[in-house]
């Protein structure tokens, strides 16, 4: 793009946000100081299923330094119960006839309580130590229900109902497919059928979920500083919750420490704490204790998968057909989101003509899920991705040369699968080039060394397996995204943008598109994201979709403010804005650059310009509406070490080779890659949120969450191609999740491998995480070695 | 913006523990990044509150309470510690140093800080300030480290966004244990 002159874009430029974070000068909810603000502390449910029978707050009502207990009988007719928006269907999918509940969640819990960590009542105290004093203080006695944990026992005929007004426990129902799966399997020549579950996983992003609400005296409005992924939703949910207008609540976006998903899921605290700051008169915060965090707020990643894969004799693949269940914990929150991602990302790559699967969300009296980056694709492709591997063994052939026979070709770009994407449209992978990543894949990792030092004695004892595993995904999911761009009383370019960060750069990303297309240096730039008092609206960043679409609305925007910019000049230099040219923030006459003005000068000068338009002029709003997904892919190959003795599993080497379109920063890119890989590696290796089967909770602190450590993660090395996408002008992709796909396949396939080298070892991965004690279990079930 | 008292200035507020509060009180003087503190805290004030809460020092993060992600890690006489895991009264007469007091004395960010600039050390900077307590501490002792007890460090603290990958090149880097990062990757990238 000519035009855009500095070319910021595409180049590894150092992030403005780290300076002040490395000074410990962040912004985060639970660091602001806002004067007289008091705190806030739940009584949460212990138990999965009850009736509550007593409750009483009255002791801790009377409590010195309480404020106020509230509990449901205080708020039931003064905050609307939550719905979550992500609950629409959209017209094509309604034809598959799915089945989605909405079930809107209580605001406080009473009678009815549905699982461990649902809030009963909340204490608002003079600090968060009297809050919790005060939470001792309320009585509370429970009447048992049945509860069910199991998502399989869940949907058993028979099984306790979940909510006891419901008539069954699914939430959630969808089936859809193309061709004649049944048929093909029948006559098939080589047929793979097994379980695949991912168990359950938190997203635990290192800063827990935080609000901060206060409501001015004198007009009434209510300012909400959160660390929501999603600040417009937000203030959508709390202004229709506690009927106030939209005009008069702004939420803001602090800085906010990771999110993946989980802080993208609006709960019913975030409506409980605006609603007691004007109640009160008082500001009011929450920060989630990480107790909280990992019982009580979103988890997610839970599904069973039974697949069938069918393929000729040269292991051409012609059917794939999975039955699969997604946990969504005591209410259906997210809706189609996390299932049908699953669904129309399970054939991914491969070109299969005959497809049937079935998803069902079931509830469970657990706590409610939310979608994790990657949202039912590192699922369905470890689902997908360890059949695969099956299937290859069955047929006897290297599991990359069975991948590489079916996958689609860069000359069928773009791609139509025949089914249906997350929007009821024809899914069509805009652009692409799956071969080459996988042969680039097998060459970095150097596939034929490895198996030259596998057909050799084990080193130390140690067995080496290699595993791989590809995957798509459909980014920049609409329905829009909005820039605002102005010129500032300063001669500064500001943007403002729905679309917040947690973490991933936005403000240099944007700074370096905003800079491009409207002609000045990235250090006269500011980028706001997140205030939703400035800009009036926004989705926020979740689904690998803030670069897609707030990308290209900075883009839209940067053109339209320049060219506002330029008609303005015109008016105040007395020319014509086609014989002027914007360059590093100073406007000049095309050919007698002593005729200038900078940006200052003219936004003092508009208002005084003789002649001009009457609008203020320098600012412009712009939304993206993506036509389509920008399909982002990649393909994983990881080297692992497995010790029999102790059966610990150390990833020795990790190689991605991805596709995102252009990249707009390529350091910035390459670290989400990593940390979602790392992620990944967690996730097969040791992450877990476990229930007994009563539903308590047994994983409630980091001591028992395992989270992936530095040593885990080996330095994974990256390779990838760029197939600019056609989908929108910048060519970009979403990236921020794709890292995180691939890694549970992955490894879960290169640890079968290194398993199944040893001494005649017959076993196969169907969970993880594949932590040393399930290791040891896998030998020591294996018929082979017995 | 809505007027807030920003936090993170050198300016030191102490705060009388809120009236309610009914647990015994105690003076304590301590050296807070090398400025002479005294105040009155309540017997079960965790030191990370005070740091935060009462002396506005709210660089030191929290992210679990429990001891285990050490994004809370200060140095209690130069020696890296939890500060979740103790209780203000504990450190009286003793000596902490917060991020906030990691910088130069002309305010440039130390090497370690510098580092993880550098080296894309950081995304959403809430584990940062733990890190850098624990690194700056390994590269301020005399002896040097080795790469293993750089990675046994690193392993004191739970970073969930960066796969710890640039965090431990960062403090290789930092730590003269590797050349400086090549800018391999700059430039446009296009076209397969
Ligand atoms: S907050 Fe202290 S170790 Fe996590
Ligand atoms: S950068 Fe976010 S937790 Fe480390």
């Amino acid at each position: 793009m000519s035009e855009e002159s500095p070319g910021y874009v595409g180049r590894s430029v150092p992030r403005v946000e780290d300076e002040r974070l490395v000074r410990g000068a962040g912004r985060f909810v639970a660091d602001l100081h806002v004067a007289d603000a008091a705190d806030v502390a739940f009584l949460r449910s212990t138990q999965a299923h009850a009736l509550i029978s007593r409750l009483d707050t009255s002791r801790a009502r009377s409590m010195p330094g309480v404020i106020a207990v509230y509990e449901a009988a205080d708020v039931v007719d003064q905050i609307t119960p939550l719905v979550a928006a992500e609950l629409r269907v959209p017209p094509g999918l309604a034809e598959l006839g799915p089945i989605n509940k909405v079930q809107p969640v209580p605001i406080l819990a009473n009678p009815e309580v549905t699982y461990v960590g649902q809030p009963v009542a909340m204490v608002v105290a003079e600090s968060r130590y009297l809050a919790e004093d005060a939470v001792e203080l309320i009585e509370i006695d429970y009447d048992e229900l049945p509860a069910v944990v199991d998502l399989e026992l869940a949907v058993a005929p028979d099984a306790p109902l979940v909510l006891i007004d419901e008539q069954d426990n699914v939430g959630v129902h969808i089936r859809h497919g193309k061709g004649d799966a049944a048929r093909a399997i029948a006559n098939a020549a080589v047929v793979v059928a097994d379980t695949f579950s991912t168990q359950r996983h938190v997203c635990a992003p290192l800063e827990t979920r935080g609000i901060l609400a206060e409501q001015d005296p004198f007009s009434g409005a209510l300012t909400v500083w959160s660390s929501t992924q999603t600040p417009h939703r937000l203030r959508d949910h709390i202004a229709e919750s506690i009927d106030v207008l939209a005009d008069d609540v702004r939420v803001q976006a602090v800085d906010v420490g990771g999110g993946f998903g989980q802080k993208g899921t609006v709960v019913v605290e975030e409506l409980l704490v605006p609603y007691a700051a004007r109640h009160l008169g008082r500001p009011v915060r929450w920060i989630a204790d990480r107790y909280e965090n990992l019982t009580a707020d979103a988890h997610a990643r839970e599904q069973v998968h039974h697949i069938t894969v069918a393929a000729d004799a040269d292991g051409k693949l012609v059917a794939v057909q999975d039955r699969f269940l997604v946990n969504l914990g005591a209410r259906n929150m997210t809706g189609l989101v996390v299932p049908y991602n699953a669904l129309c990302h399970l054939v991914g790559p491969y070109q299969v003509d005959n497809v049937d699967i079935e998803a069902t969300g079931v509830l469970t009296n657990t706590t409610f899920t939310s979608p994790y980056r990657g949202a039912g694709r590192p699922e369905a492709t470890f689902a997908m991705e360890r059949a695969l591997d099956l299937l290859a063994i069955e047929i006897g052939m290297e599991p990359s040369e069975l991948r590489r026979r079916n996958l689609i070709g860069p000359e069928q770009m773009p791609y139509r699968t025949g089914m249906l994407d997350r929007r009821g449209l024809p899914q069509e992978y805009d652009s692409g080039d799956y071969p080459e990543l996988l042969s680039r894949a097998v060459d970095m990792i150097d596939l034929p060394s490895v198996r030259k030092r596998q057909s050799s004695p084990p080193a130390g004892g140690r067995v080496i397996g290699v595993g791989f595993a590809m995957y798509i995904e459909m980014t920049g999911s609409g329905p829009f995204e909005g820039a605002r761009v102005e010129v500032t009383r300063s001669g500064r370019v500001r943007l403002y943008t729905g679309a917040s960060s947690q973490g991933q750069g936005h403000r240099t990303t944007f700074a370096q598109i905003l800079a491009d297309s409207f002609g000045v240096d990235m250090a006269d730039i500011d980028v706001v994201a997140g205030d939703t008092s400035r800009i009036p609206d926004g989705i926020g960043t979740v689904a690998s979709r803030a670069l897609v679409t707030a990308g290209n609305a900075t883009r839209q925007a940067g053109h339209l403010l320049r060219q506002r910019v330029l008609d303005a000049a015109a008016d105040v230099m007395e020319s014509n804005p086609a014989d002027l040219e914007l360059n590093k923030g100073i406007i000049s006459v095309v050919g007698s650059p002593t005729k200038s003005i900078t940006l200052a000068e003219l936004i003092r000068a508009v208002p005084h310009a003789p002649g001009g338009t009457g609008s203020d002029g320098l600012s412009e709003t712009s939304y993206f509406r993506p036509p389509n997904y920008a399909t982002a892919s990649g393909a994983h190959a990881v080297v692992v070490e497995v010790e029999p003795l102790t059966g610990r599993v150390s990833v020795v080497d990790y190689v991605v080779v991805h596709e995102a379109g252009r990249i707009v920063n390529p350091r910035i890119a390459d670290a989400q890659i990593v940390g979602g890989v790392a992620q990944g590696i967690g996730g097969i290796l040791c992450e877990h949120i476990v229930y007994d089967p009563s539903g308590q909770p047994l994983t409630s602190t980091f001591a028992d969450y395992a989270m992936p450590l530095a040593s885990m993660i080996p330095d994974i090395r990256l390779d990838e191609i760029v197939c600019p996408s056609p989908t929108n002008p910048l060519g970009v992709k979403g990236l921020g999740e794709g890292g995180a796909v691939g890694p549970p396949a992955a490894i879960a396939n290169a640890v079968e491998d290194a398993l199944r080298r040893m001494a005649g070892a017959d076993v196969t991965i169907r969970t993880g995480p594949l932590s040393p004690s399930r290791v040891l279990g896998l030998l020591a079930a294996s018929p082979s070695l017995n | 913006m809505t007027e807030l008292t920003s936090t993170t200035s050198s300016r030191r507020r102490i705060l009388a523990p809120p009236a309610s509060e009914s647990t015994a009180r105690h003076e304590i003087a301590v050296q807070i990044n090398g400025e002479a503190i005294e105040a009155e805290v309540e017997s079960r004030l965790l030191l990370t509150d005070f740091l935060r809460e009462r002396l506005g020092l709210t660089g030191t993060h929290v992210g679990c309470e429990q001891g285990s992600c050490g994004a809370c890690t200060v140095l209690l006489d130069d020696v890296p510690i939890r500060s979740c895991l103790l209780l203000a009264p504990q450190i009286d007469g003793r000596s902490i140093r917060t991020v906030e007091g990691l910088a130069e004395r002309d305010g440039t960010p130390n090497k370690m800080q510098q580092a993880f600039c550098d080296h894309h050390g950081l995304q959403c900077g809430f584990c940062t300030p733990g890190l850098l307590i624990t690194l700056t501490s390994l590269a301020e002792r005399e002896v040097p480290v080795t790469l293993d007890e750089l990675d046994h460090h690193l392993d004191s603290s739970i970073c969930r966004c960066t796969g710890y990958m640039n965090i431990r090149n960062a403090a290789r880097y930092a730590l003269g244990l590797m050349p400086p990062r090549v800018e391999d990757r700059s430039g446009e990238r296009d076209g397969p």
